[in-house]
């Protein structure tokens, strides 16, 4: 009975050091948010982490919804101090942000990502329009015949939505609609060639709720396929299927340019330059979202924050960009770099 | 009743005639038997062998030597953690190349060696600062991209324009290869690293801690947890509705999807109790939750396995209910039990879905050095390398896969060991 006795104030005095351990502050910075942006914000955090006397950021990946969710929740060492976003941040989140006593947050705009449709080499290149994408890819297409009508998409080939495009079959690998790619995709893509019909364009204005459920439902034919969030995999797929087209961001066809080639969008090649001049039209911008009130409080924010947007980091040949993010214009840099060195908090309406 | 027999086939007429059919139908499903191990042993073949392929790669590693001048200049005596050491890669590598001169080749030769090839010196000289001076030959780490093509994970064939490495860079390579100072290394940073995201610095030893932490708590909350209901539930709770209720509630919680106590973790440990998110000891909670139908069920079928003349003859001799259990239940049935903990601790090993839920699917690049510090586990670390742009992570991803297959077959080699060793049949 001894030994139960030891092993019973063990158990006690273990679960108190626990508990006034666990009430300390937080010595690290800790971070979440969406899985695109995670590549580059792992990137400053390390290179932060061995540069700095403070110690490297936590960071998890947990989509942009669910980040801005988690980072809204309160003021305080236990909640995130930073939320990365591959979109920007919305009214509802903002207002659900000061609800919850989040009054000050600063906007830090990163760079751009591309979202890229590529196939093998060893398959043909295709020259798409955003029109080509909406036509191939949307649940209800418009009916040629009968103006102002839609009817379940009956393309089966890229001949189909466009004659100048190969007798090839529609088959397109991509993200779920948990992911921020996808969301880009429906919202850049999609919409963008759902606009050049003229009147699901009109549509916009008298009936809004028709011309999303037109312009951003994909089709679940089995023509668009959820490959799950592992581009790796999707890479990986096209090299087997030569017929088969994939969606993910530019950094993965920038490591595996040897396998894959971006099909041209409008005319413009998914390139490092095509990007960054704003001329390729699939692509957005990356934000990240500080708690003003944790700086100060949490060690290092300021710090990681200068490390962010200093010119070896985000500029142009900074290491950022061997990652794959592709770059702002300078001014564009300048101005949100003053803006984060002043901790200006952000404003909407 | 006999003549009524004659004409009719005899009994043993009847066997000899469905004699063929019955061997016939025996042999069919012993071949069905034989094909359906065959062909899993097969699938299981298939994948160890495109793992172990994959992945054996990743346990060597590309090192480039460099003559690196620890010149006094470019040290900061005050911090030596902020000297110029990217400055002593960059000379290095001038002085070997000196023919090289525009802004852009110079980029694309200093992308031959590692980012951590800097902080590689810098430990050098916090061990020693008495190397602040001379000039040294030093084995660096190479970057990932060169580290592929001397794996030949790269197509030297493909045009320039589709290639990571361009043609100067492939030429310096060749150079570099012929003097001997790029040569594969036993990977040691692999066993030694955190997580990063550069592959080549990218290493296990922090998601392998993390599992250990995780691991001990689950260890040592399910154990005495699941023993304790189970010899209670056994032997000295009396048979009622209630015990029924609680035992079908049991059996039910063993086949409960994991997602499920990673979620009831999240609002019961983060939510209600403030625990910190990403800790170790939460992860342990979670998968003790999820690991102790296991282990009680186990261990009630092993209690069961004892003998009834063994507590019979301890209470004959005058022992009592809990002296009988203690002094003669128990030992006889803890090689079971421990079966069953070791069983059930390897499907925690295992698991990744419960800790998405309370943060442990993180970058963490410190290897965690306590039960409440921000840790990842094997599994997590897996996913996330997976899911990395960067080809060198294909091979580290497989590589992982190898030291967690290596660790679950050591822990069901010793449940299998434990078993053959203490278990006594009746």
């Amino acid at each position: 009975m001894n030994t139960c006795r030891i092993a019973a104030w063990l158990v006690a005095l273990a679960m108190s050091a626990f508990c006034a351990e666990a009430r300390a502050a937080r010595d690290y910075i800790s971070i979440v948010g969406s899985s695109t942006v995670y590549p580059f914000s792992t990137t400053v955090a390390e290179q932060f982490g061995k540069t700095s006397k403070f110690k490297t950021p936590k960071i998890e990946s947990t989509g942009s919804g669910g980040g801005l969710k988690l980072f809204c929740s309160r003021v305080g060492a236990d909640t995130p101090d930073i939320a990365n976003s591959s979109r920007r941040i919305k009214q509802s989140e903002f207002d659900q942000c000061r609800n919850n006593g989040v009054t000050e947050i600063i906007e830090v705009k990163i760079g751009y990502d591309g979202i890229v449709l590529a196939n093998a080499k060893n398959g043909q290149r295709l020259q798409l329009s955003r029109r080509d994408i909406f036509l191939a890819l949307a649940r209800d297409v418009p009916d040629p015949d009968r103006e102002g009508q839609t009817m379940a998409n009956p393309y089966t080939t890229w001949q189909q939505v466009n004659p100048d495009l190969p007798p090839q079959k529609i088959e397109v690998l991509g993200p779920p609609p948990t992911s921020g790619t996808r969301d880009a995709l429906v919202e850049l893509a999609m919409e963008g060639g759902c606009e050049e019909i003229p009147w699901i364009r009109a549509l916009k204005e008298k009936d809004e709720n028709r011309f999303k459920g037109i312009c951003h439902t994909i089709r679940e034919d089995g023509v668009f396929i959820e490959a799950g969030e592992n581009d790796n995999l999707i890479v990986q797929k096209l090299d087997v299927n030569p017929q088969a087209l994939g969606v993910f961001g530019f950094s993965f066809l920038d490591q595996n340019s040897d396998k894959v080639q971006g099909s041209l969008v409008d005319g413009k090649e998914p390139s490092f330059e095509a990007i960054a001049a704003g001329e390729y039209p699939v692509s957005r911008p990356l934000y990240f979202y500080v708690k003003k009130a944790h700086v100060g409080t949490i060690p290092g924010i300021e710090e990681f924050l200068a490390e962010f947007t200093s010119e070896r980091a985000w500029g142009e040949e900074g290491y950022l960009s061997d990652k794959g993010l592709i770059p702002m214009p300078e001014d564009e840099r300048a101005s949100v770099g003053m803006a984060v060195r002043n901790l200006t908090p952000l404003v909407l309406p | 009743m006999s003549r009524n027999n004659v004409g009719a086939p005899s009994t043993m007429e009847i066997v000899h005639r469905n004699l063929g059919r019955r061997y016939r139908a025996e042999r069919r499903f012993r071949l069905i038997g034989l094909l359906a191990i065959v062909s899993s042993l097969l699938f299981l073949a298939l994948l160890f062998l495109s793992i172990v392929t994959k992945g054996a790669s990743a346990f060597r590693q590309s090192f480039l030597l460099l003559d690196i001048h620890f010149s006094e200049e470019a040290m900061n005596v005050d911090n030596l953690a902020a000297g110029d050491y990217n400055g002593m890669v960059k000379e290095a590598l001038r002085k070997m190349f000196p023919e090289v001169k525009s802004r852009s080749d110079k980029k694309l030769l200093f992308g031959l060696a590692s980012p951590g090839a800097a902080f590689r010196l810098q430990q050098m000289v916090v061990a020693d600062t008495s190397i602040i001076g001379s000039t040294r030959s030093v084995w660096l780490p190479a970057d990932d991209d060169l580290d592929m093509l001397l794996k030949g994970h790269v197509d030297r064939l493909v045009p320039e324009t589709e290639r990571r490495l361009k043609d100067v860079q492939l030429a310096w390579i060749d150079d570099l290869t012929e003097q001997g100072r790029l040569r594969l290394k036993f990977n040691t940073t692999f066993f030694t690293a955190g997580d990063s995201r550069e592959p080549e610095l990218a290493g296990i030893l922090g998601a392998t801690m993390g599992s250990f932490y995780t691991l001990v708590v689950t260890l040592f909350l399910s154990f005495p947890i699941g023993v304790a209901a189970a010899i209670y539930l056994e032997e000295f709770a009396s048979r009622n509705r209630w015990t029924d209720i609680i035992e079908v509630n049991i059996n039910n919680l063993a086949a409960v999807p994991s997602i499920v106590f990673g979620l009831l973790g999240l609002a019961v440990f983060l939510n209600f109790f403030g625990l910190p998110r990403s800790a170790p000891v939460v992860g342990g909670l979670v998968l003790t939750l999820m690991t102790l139908p296991t282990i009680i069920i186990a261990s009630r079928v092993s209690l069961q396995s004892v003998p009834p003349s063994i507590r019979e003859a301890a209470l004959g001799v005058g022992a009592s209910k809990m002296q009988t259990v203690f002094h003669h239940v128990l030992p006889l049935a803890l090689p079971g039990m421990l079966t069953g903990t070791i069983i059930g601790m390897a499907r925690a090993l295992g698991e990744s879905a419960p800790l998405l839920m309370i943060g442990m699917v993180a970058f963490i690049v410190d290897v965690p050095k306590g039960f409440l510090e921000p840790a990842t586990v094997l599994p997590v670390q897996i996913y996330l390398w997976a899911d990395s742009p960067e080809r060198a992570f294909v091979e580290r991803t497989s590589a992982a896969i190898i030291v967690l297959l290596g660790f679950l077959i050591v822990m069901n080699a010793a449940a299998v060991f434990m078993r053959n060793r203490f278990e006594r049949r009746w």
